[in-house]
């Protein structure tokens, strides 16, 4: 998280809105700690990462819809060993799961 | 609360940040310190009992997640009935301490790779001709002093996440500075020297009264078998054993050894 502050800071003064992706579970082999976390503002700009490149664009599309109103704040759920899992995977086989929310507190 | 949790953790001050991931209202949200409990979840008695859970995870450095019924139930029983909020507690810790002793080419090394681990670097030598800022300038602070007195002052801040390294391989450092680790709680000793160094060594620290337990918590000599020659290979060796005492890893490669690679 402290990797982000200088960007979302950045973004903040420039308007931007700003949704924050944290590593919250992981299941199996996972790449990141729980913690690991990603920024997204309402352009597609994106800091910080939430695993080793696997889940990344994944969760740029997940984000840039939470900006624009198509879904909640919530869990996102990324890894072929989960049934209700997104279709990207990470390739060590682990399940990781997220919680994405606007970064408006 | 953002401006707050990035001012606390730019000045590494130690803050947690429960978070509500799963229940009726994701993203609510309890900032935890020693001094002050900010926002809520939504009810009073699951604010006292989260913050109270939060501050435990931060004194350990931990991460993760923990189930709560609506005003804080956390027995399997009291959660039957009741819908259960899942949370995310994230802690940040101050970073842990590693004080090297013995203000030589190795130490350069090793504050470098320590301070790239995270770790708050600590450099000690009685000697005030070595012991400058010029030579050690990754290390956070160059302290001139023997290694009995910095434990004196500052030993009871050492717990298991941080790390004492004794690469001084003169007794008349040596036995004080293990001496005066074995008296804090720090989760790993290691000591430079040769096999020789290390068997005339363990024989002065028996002379001096230290128990067998005791040298069972040194890592003597310092390091892992990497065949290190050069300083900052053997800071490596060094922080590579740091990191598999920690997790009680054997340390072999991942190719002979068998189960999952995390966890």
């Amino acid at each position: 998280m402290r990797e982000l502050f200088d960007d979302i800071d950045r973004w903040r003064g420039e308007g931007r809105r700003v949704a924050l992706a944290r590593v919250v579970d992981i299941l199996g082999s996972g790449p990141r700690e729980p913690g690991a976390a990603m920024a997204v503002n309402d352009v597609g700009e994106v800091a910080g990462s939430v695993s080793g490149g696997c889940v990344e664009g994944a969760v740029v599309t997940e984000a840039l819809g939470l900006l624009q109103g198509e879904r909640g704040p919530g869990i996102v759920t990324f890894g072929y060993s989960d049934d209700e899992a997104f279709a990207v995977g990470l390739t060590c086989g682990g399940t990781i799961r997220l919680f994405l929310e606007p970064l408006d507190w | 609360m953002y401006d707050t949790l990035r001012d606390r953790l730019r000045q590494q001050l130690p803050t947690s940040l429960v978070t509500v991931v799963d229940g009726p209202m994701p993203g609510r949200k309890l900032l935890v310190t020693p001094d002050e409990v900010l926002g809520g979840l939504g009810d009073p008695d699951l604010d006292r009992i989260a913050a109270r859970d939060a501050l435990a995870e931060l004194e350990a450095g931990r991460s993760g997640i923990r189930h709560y019924g609506p005003q804080g139930q956390t027995t399997p029983e009291d959660l039957l009935d009741a819908p259960t909020l899942t949370v995310f507690v994230e802690s940040w810790a101050p970073p842990p301490q590693m004080w090297i002793f013995g203000a030589v080419d190795f130490t350069a090394a090793l504050s470098r790779v320590g301070k790239v681990l995270g770790y708050r670097v600590i450099v000690c030598d009685a000697r005030e001709v070595f012991a400058t800022r010029r030579r050690f300038p990754a290390a956070d602070e160059v302290v001139v002093s023997w290694p009995s007195a910095l434990f004196d002052q500052r030993g009871a801040q050492l717990g298991s996440r941080d790390a004492v390294c004794i690469l001084t391989h003169d007794p008349k450092f040596d036995v004080p500075a293990i001496q005066g680790a074995l008296a804090t709680r720090v989760g790993y000793i290691g000591v430079m020297g040769s096999r020789t160094t290390h068997e005339r060594r363990t024989a002065r620290l028996r002379d001096v009264g230290v128990t067998d337990d005791e040298l069972d918590r040194l890592m003597s000599p310092i390091g892992l078998d990497l065949g290190a020659r050069t300083p900052e290979e053997t800071a490596i060796s060094i922080c590579a054993e740091i990191i598999a005492r920690r997790t009680g890893r054997p340390a072999t490669p991942l190719r002979v050894a068998h189960g999952p690679i995390h966890g």
